[in-house]
């Protein structure tokens, strides 16, 4: 249904919305971006006083920072171990056998992040003060990791139902068993779609914040500890250096897991 | 006298997909060294049949036997079977060496014997020197080898063709099937091989089944299966099914049995031409004229009813000569001794 | 491999559906006992109470949680968060037009691709910091203030944030603030949608209609945005879903004036009375039931 391109040229008020709107949605990381070299202390001045990369070193040394950060890490990296584990095997059972029940895993799957976090969060706040549990890394981790399943999950089955079913038959036609036949045709057939789904799982979870509040109690990952330094004005620009960084290590493996599965109809649209 | 056990036994196997009936009680011996091809038209049952004795489906009722051993239950890799599919099904992340040594990795063949094996099947199928490259960088024919090579390198006594040729170009499939025959011969082992092109089947085969809605209709060998039809659908898929019946074959026999009568065995006379002893005739009007080159395809309306095809081959004719043909009233001849009295199925 | 895992295979073999089952079993007991049981339990939490003395949670039936939602300082906060999505639905709405519009009907496939990253470059970038930008941004101190002095509009500025209700000290601490980053993060989830449906209306009927007589703007209005309609119903869900709940735009850009989030946050901290988080909590979700229906019933599924 997708019309060609017609040779008129759009109004200008359309155009000069349109470039109004760009600008509104990408200014904003210019700005932070700048203002990690400020010079001012706590203040937002514009322009900005001075300049400077002195903050850099300060916010590497401080030790809430480095602490937050570490935390991130393991839960991110354990988040994605699970959400590979339990995403590829979800993928795969649906994508081999017919069952009743079928639809129903996919909308269970993609469940945890089509609900807002703030329902996700207290749901899951409520049951470990039912159950009596403490917060720890593990609780955070199976917060995040429920809401991740779906982005392995996703790609993984796009990437089977791509693949022909006959390379099993002939793996195992030609004496591979179940097992040898997944380490030997299937891994390397979604290998790019595991790496994608691992990376989205990764910068997901790194970046959140709305479900982590939640289930962290005292702990603070990264995105916890910029915001509680909200309302802080201390040491403004180490909170920019923080946000800067953060922004960093979620982008490039959005955009790495886009540009894997981006020449690919259903893989450029996916969460 | 001895008695050889099958390479494949089907044993009243029956295969049902809730109400349909894919395979309906087929029970047949594929001896063992036979080139054996299962015939017949799209959903026949025969390409399940093939895959239930690789393994990759399972038989509602019924028992297959390789060797004489009860298989029914084994899975595919338990089984010393190697299948050449239809779409090849080379793996895209091997090369051409890796493919064909796949079988062999997973037996644990040491490295250096696993080499040598791949490197002499890439030259019994001609394609040496190409271990390197990747099956997306070859033709189709080229694929299609790999996944002979591929299957015969194992030595399985059995080897199963699920219509290999079929996405092949006419004159490359007409030279595969006698390369595909050759190697056979030379190999030795039992080929099963399906297919719906039945000038294949014929040309390759010691002995063909012909399928038809999930049941074997018949067994034998081309000559056999072609000369004495058994029922009206393997002389229609089987060649041309020139069905005389009724009325007509009264008139033709002087008996109402349905016969059928190849078109290659009808002569063609003027209208009176004389009618020798062990002959019967049949007359009428040349309605339609196909010119195929090496021979022709007349349909001839009979006068007592219905219609029969006769081929001739092109010796003294030419295409202007052919095309007066039409329209004219004839006398169609034929031995006796040629008509086959069929079972009507449908 | 050894010849155990073939044994094992083989015997899974025969048994797919045992097969089939160890394969699901992981993944939905997981997603079943945490994530619906989660949902349980909160459903649960909110017909229980919290004893005003002791702080702890009385484990019995009770609509005394649900009472207490119902007073005039809860409701006003349902109130304030409902016309807030609505606002920002509505302005995002409009906002997201314009660049959707270019996008499907002016747009070379290449600028296209182009313009499809510029869109969700956002999207992908961390959502809390995106909302932390503002404060930067709004400060007294900030550029915006610095561009308003620039072009001489602080009277403007100065009345708009004397307006009750939604202004306040300054743009970083006022509801008109808090509007304006809720239309910041939330546009990329209208224009996406927009731009699906406004690409499914074929040329061929622009055509027809200019054919028919109607000059560009009637064509506009009678069939171009018609059949926007549902592009624009599917982006209002996230952005109306997403404003509901969210907690981070108000506690970094609000003042006392709750929203639900804040709500939902407040109560289940320190204070522990979960019961009553929970039954907060309750009152998107019925919003967004209801409004998902009606959503599905004008169509907006086809457009995501």
């Amino acid at each position: 249904m997708r019309s060609s391109p017609p040779a008129t040229r759009a109004s200008l008020p359309v155009r000069l919305a349109t470039g109004a709107v760009l600008l509104f949605l990408h200014l904003p990381m210019l700005v932070i971006a700048l203002f990690a070299f400020t010079t001012d202390d706590t203040l937002f001045r514009f322009p900005p006083p001075g300049l400077t990369t002195q903050w850099f070193d300060i916010a590497w040394q401080r030790p809430d920072v480095r602490d937050a950060l570490s935390l991130s890490l393991r839960v991110a990296t354990l988040t994605t171990a699970v959400a590979l584990v339990l995403g590829t095997m979800a993928a795969t059972a649906v994508h081999r056998s017919r069952f009743f029940g079928r639809e129903t895993v996919s909308f269970l799957v993609i469940l945890p992040i089509a609900l807002p976090g703030i329902i996700t969060g207290i749901a899951l706040r409520s049951a470990i003060s039912l159950l009596g549990i403490p917060l720890s890394l593990w609780t955070i981790v199976i917060g995040h990791a429920t809401f991740c399943v779906v982005v392995v999950y996703n790609n993984v089955l796009a990437r089977l139902r791509r693949s022909s079913p006959s390379l099993i038959e002939a793996s195992m036609d030609l004496g591979a068993s179940s097992f040898e036949t997944f380490r030997y045709i299937v891994l390397p057939t979604i290998a790019t779609a595991l790496l994608a789904g691992g990376m989205l799982a990764f910068a997901l979870s790194f970046d959140e914040i709305i479900v982590t509040t939640f289930t962290a109690g005292q702990q603070e990952t990264l995105p916890i500890w910029v915001f509680n330094q909200l309302t802080k004005p201390r040491q403004r620009p180490v909170t920019n250096i923080v946000a800067l960084f953060v922004i960093v290590v979620t982008f490039i493996p959005i955009l790495l897991a886009h540009r894997l599965t981006a020449d690919r109809p259903e893989g450029g649209r996916t969460l | 006298m001895t008695v050889s056990i099958p390479a494949v036994r089907f044993d009243r196997v029956s295969r049902h997909f809730g109400d349909v009936r894919a395979v309906n009680d087929v029970t047949l011996d594929i001896l063992d060294g036979e080139f054996f091809t299962l015939l017949g038209p799209s959903g026949s049952g025969k390409t399940t049949c093939l895959r239930l004795v690789a393994g990759f489906d399972h038989p509602t009722a019924g028992r297959i036997e390789l060797h004489g051993v009860d298989v029914s239950s084994l899975p595919p890799y338990e089984r010393d079977v190697n299948t050449v599919f239809q779409d090849y099904a080379l793996f895209p992340h091997m090369t051409v060496a890796q493919n064909v040594a796949y079988g062999l990795m997973i037996k644990k063949v040491p490295p250096r014997e696993r080499e040598a094996r791949v490197a002499e099947m890439l030259g019994m199928v001609q394609l040496a020197g190409l271990g390197r490259r990747r099956p997306a960088q070859l033709s189709g024919g080229q694929r299609q080898r790999v996944a002979l090579a591929r299957a015969l390198v194992n030595r399985p006594r059995v080897l199963l063709l699920d219509e290999p040729l079929g996405a092949l170009d006419l004159k490359l499939r007409q030279q595969m099937q006698l390369e595909l025959k050759a190697i056979q011969q030379q190999v030795g082992i039992t080929f099963v091989y399906v297919t719906h092109d039945q000038d294949e089947a014929l040309t390759m085969s010691d002995r063909l089944g012909v399928f038809n809605s999930g049941r074997l209709e018949q067994v034998g060998s081309p000559a056999e299966v072609y000369e004495h039809p058994a029922t009206d659908f393997v002389a229609g898929f089987v060649g041309v099914s020139n069905l005389v019946s009724g009325e007509a074959a009264q008139t033709v026999t002087g008996s109402p049995q349905t016969f059928t009568i190849r078109p290659e065995k009808i002569l063609i006379r003027d209208p009176g031409a004389a009618v020798s002893n062990g002959m019967c005739a049949a007359d009428g009007r040349i309605r339609d004229v196909v010119y195929l080159g090496a021979h022709t395809r007349y349909r001839v309306e009979l006068a007592a009813g219905g219609e029969l095809t006769v081929i001739q081959q092109n010796v003294e004719t030419s295409s202007l000569d052919v095309q007066a043909a039409r329209g004219r009233p004839v006398r169609l001849v034929w031995h006796r001794a040629h008509n086959r009295p069929v079972v009507m199925r449908r | 491999m050894a010849p155990l895992t073939r044994r094992v295979s083989t015997y899974l073999y025969r048994r797919p559906r045992l097969a089939l089952g160890l394969l699901l079993a992981p993944p939905l007991l997981w997603l079943g006992v945490v994530y619906l049981g989660s949902l349980l339990s909160l459903l649960v939490q909110s017909f229980f109470s919290l004893d005003g003395f002791t702080g702890q949670v009385i484990r019995r039936f009770t609509l005394a949680t649900y009472r207490d939602l119902l007073t005039r300082a809860n409701m006003d906060i349902v109130l304030r968060t409902a016309g807030m999505a609505a606002s920002v639905t509505v302005a995002a709405a409009a906002a997201a037009f314009p660049l959707a519009f270019y996008m499907a009907r002016y747009a070379s496939p290449q600028r296209k691709a182009l313009l499809y990253l510029a869109v969700l470059l956002p999207l992908w970038s961390s959502y809390l910091v995106r909302v932390y930008s503002w404060k930067l941004i709004l400060a007294k101190e900030g550029i915006l203030n610095w561009t308003v002095t620039l072009l001489r509009l602080e009277g403007v500025l100065n009345g708009l944030l004397a307006l009750p209700g939604i202004g306040g000290p300054s743009l970083s601490v006022s509801l008109l603030g808090m509007f304006i980053v809720y239309l910041y993060v939330w546009l990329p989830y209208m224009i996406l949608p927009i731009e699906a449906a406004l690409e499914r209306v074929p040329q061929s009927l622009i055509e027809a209609s200019s054919d028919l007589g109607a000059r560009p703007r009637e064509t506009f209005r009678r069939v171009i945005l018609p059949l926007a309609l549902p592009g624009v119903v599917a982006g209002s869900i996230f952005t109306f879903s997403l404003t509901l709940g969210d907690f981070i735009v108000p506690y970094a850009l609000g003042n006392s004036a709750y929203f639900i989030g804040q709500a939902v946050l407040a109560h289940q901290g320190t204070a522990g009375n979960i019961p009553l988080a929970a039954a907060f909590t309750v009152v998107p979700t019925v919003i967004m039931a209801v409004y998902l229906t009606a959503a599905k019933r004008a169509g907006a599924f086809d457009a995501l």
